[in-house]
């Protein structure tokens, strides 16, 4: 591929502090590339032991101080992962900005609140029935909007957002601006009862995110994944090359939607109590800034993303009411010191730099909604 | 049902144009910045959001106890649109240059431009309700701030039951106003012209001598201007105002300028005007709590049929 020759290109030393990280990844990444089966076996191991003891007190007390660290590891860590491991198909594989997600994790939140406090369903059904209901809305969502491109795509699915929370705010049936008290938490699972101590919660996450990672990643090498990528990369000339875009992109939205539902669900039956302000817009952006932040489209950067985003407002909770201010200007240093994210994907990086015209990328990404496919798809 | 729509149809049709006009002036700074960046600046709600403060402030210091009248309260309301003219238009300078210059200048995708936006965006959130708010009103941030009223609510004509008050006929004439004069700066004018040669094709606009960091800082000063008058329009018509404000009203001015065409300046104010005039008579049928609802379901379904907007022309087809 032409994309690892100009990343080798690249002299590190000139690109800031910030890239001796990335520099370290990429050799991290030659080594994980040649790497025996029983080396591999040896780090997945290493991970599942580091998972397991994660939430010991020691980690804990310099982690998070202020507050309980195995309750930061499930909420905000492990769901923000979760979130953005679901986001990342959608805007990292596929390329598709979506500004709504929040609305797919309401989705699953909601399907377990009600069906299991109105119905008295089973959890892990109503969970199943959250995320069927997330991927028949990312369907519904995706059919008439995904004709749209890049930013038109992104103010929709914003709008879409937004429509699901004033919904849900305005509709008794779900409670309305009061939301749902008293949701059932996960029965037992080999005598483990899901009460009010968090680390059962934090396991069970911890399935959940492996799940979704083995899911994804499995999608990511398929025919499927493929398909995403050079609809990420040019869609027109997948489009020509016979790949047909529509249907994988809606597939891309489904399976994003369903992540978002499965992570909805699993919040939902620790967090007892779930309102629509639960559910505001700032969650999807943030999501996203932790896909772009960690490196849109390569698993593992989004995850330290996620994590890092996750993890610093609690970490430095002595600055309560200035930690969104924070946030917010640390993502507008982040953006401009590695706009390609900290780990980013070797062919994304490999993309960004190669740098269009005299205004730079802003603009050749995704191509605007004045380029001249979208008016001559228009007019069809 | 029919006899609220007999009753309410025409005062609808009056609060339509009036917040209509005022999402028209927020969408021409988006569209302004889309049109030459191919950007949505997300942080131009906070623009809009400085706009009211500015004018907010301003008023405070005058402090009017009654409505006034006459010169007084023309003059009051041209001062309070060139304050929040003023700081807005300079907030949206000094913005460009922090969050989108370096971006610029690295090539970075618009992506990377987007969550640049959406940090200042919460930034400037923050940074009023925790710094700025409590230092210029002497109050905690977070509260909603409410303005004096200096324009009285007489009502000067009737059109079938819709009462047209003085406020609602200044915020409609100084909309259109506005509008027209940056139609004809767009259109006359040497910058102008830059502005126009930029959006359509930047590269040849640097090969004919057109400098583009300063075309980039004219147009968000223009936009950031637009948005500070409809700030202190917005104060005087509803007058209150948060930290928050410019979220929701700001994703309805970005609908407003998509719905009308984006990087079409006529096509924000039918934009506006029509989002404007829809989301209240919506809420005839439906109730003004889905008013927003109303809005965004409106946006999917124009860009449904007409992904172009209402009027699918642009900046770039150097028609402005």
């Amino acid at each position: 591929m032409k994309g690892d020759e100009v990343t080798r290109q690249e002299t590190p030393a000139k690109r800031g502090g910030l890239s001796a990280v990335g520099h370290g990844f990429d050799r991290m990444r030659d080594w994980w590339e040649h790497a025996k089966v029983w080396q591999r076996y040896l780090v997945y191991i290493a991970l599942v032991v580091g998972a397991l003891i994660l939430p010991a007190p020691a980690i804990g007390q310099f982690m998070s101080p202020g507050s309980d660290w195995t309750t930061v590891l499930v909420y905000p860590i492990g769901t923000y992962i979760l979130l953005a491991v679901g986001l990342n198909v959608v805007v990292g594989q596929a390329g598709l900005l979506d500004l709504g997600f929040v609305a797919f994790f309401a989705i699953g939140g909601y399907s377990v609140a009600y069906y299991g406090t109105h119905f008295g369903w089973n959890y892990w059904a109503t969970v199943v029935f959250g995320i069927a209901l997330a991927a028949v809305s990312g369907v519904i969502l995706g059919a008439p909007t995904l004709r749209l491109r890049g930013d038109y795509l992104a103010i929709v699915t914003l709008g879409f957002g937004e429509i699901v929370r004033i919904t849900a705010n305005n509709t008794d049936e779900i409670g309305g601006a009061r939301g749902i008290t008293g949701v059932p938490h996960p029965p037992p699972i080999f005598g483990t009862k899901f009460l009010l101590d968090p680390a059962p919660y934090y396991y069970l996450m911890v399935a959940a995110i492996a799940l979704v990672i083995i899911f994804s990643v499995r999608l990511q090498k398929s025919r499927v994944g493929r398909a995403w990528a050079a609809i990420r990369e040019d869609e027109d000339a997948a489009e020509l090359m016979g790949v047909p875009t529509f249907k994988f992109k809606l597939l891309a939205f489904a399976i994003g939607a369903m992540i978002g539902g499965l992570a909805g669900g699993v919040y939902a039956g620790k967090a007892v109590f779930i309102e629509p302000n639960t559910f505001p817009f700032i969650l999807s952006a943030t999501i996203l800034a932790a896909v772009v932040l960690g490196g849109s489209g390569n698993l593992p950067g989004v995850i330290l993303g996620a994590f890092l985003i996750g993890w610093l407002p609690e970490r430095f909770r002595d600055f309560a009411d200035y930690r969104i201010l924070v946030f917010g200007g640390v993502l507008v240093l982040m953006m401009a010191l590695r706009p390609e994210g900290l780990l980013p994907s070797r062919r994304r990086k490999a993309e960004l730099h190669e740098g269009t015209g005299g205004m730079g990328t802003m603009g050749a990404e995704v191509p605007g909604p004045d380029t001249d496919v979208s008016t001559t798809e228009a007019a069809k | 049902m029919l006899d609220d729509l007999y009753n309410q149809f025409l005062p609808s049709t009056v609060g339509g144009l009036v917040i209509g006009s005022i999402y028209a002036l927020v969408a021409l700074g988006y569209t302004m910045v889309y049109g030459v960046l191919r950007l949505i600046n997300f942080a131009h709600s906070e623009i809009f959001m400085i706009g009211t403060f500015a004018s907010l402030v301003t008023l405070l210091a005058f402090a009017p106890t009654a409505p006034l009248a006459g010169f007084a309260m023309v003059g009051m309301l041209v001062l309070l649109m060139l304050v929040s003219a003023a700081a807005s238009g300079g907030a949206a300078v000094l913005l460009e240059t922090v969050a989108y210059r370096p971006l610029r200048k690295r090539g970075a995708t618009r992506l990377a431009a987007l969550i640049s936006a959406i940090g200042a965006s919460l930034f400037l959130q923050e940074l009023f309700a925790l710094v700025v708010i409590p230092w210029l009103i002497d109050k905690p941030g977070r509260n909603q701030a409410s303005a004096p009223r200096y324009v009285a609510r007489d009502v000067l004509f009737k059109i079938g039951n819709a009462e047209v008050r003085l406020d609602h006929v200044i915020v409609i004439i100084a909309a259109v106003l506005v509008m027209i004069t940056l139609d004809r700066v767009v259109n006359k004018t040497r910058i102008g012209r830059g502005i126009r040669a930029t959006a359509q094709d930047p590269e040849a606009a640097v090969l004919m001598g057109v400098s583009i960091d300063n075309i980039v800082r004219v147009t968000f000063l223009l936009g950031g201007a637009m948005a500070g008058v409809a700030g202190s329009l917005y104060i005087m018509e509803i007058e209150n105002t948060s930290y928050l404000i410019g979220f929701v009203l700001g994703i309805k001015a970005f609908t407003a300028a998509v719905l009308g065409g984006i990087g079409n300046l006529r096509g924000a104010l039918l934009g506006g005007i029509v989002l404007g005039l829809i989301e209240n008579w919506g809420a005839i049928f439906l109730g003004s709590e889905w008013k927003d609802v109303i809005a965004f379901t409106v946006l999917v379904v124009v860009l449904m049929f007409r992904p172009t907007g209402i009027l699918g022309e642009s900046l770039q087809k150097a028609r402005a």
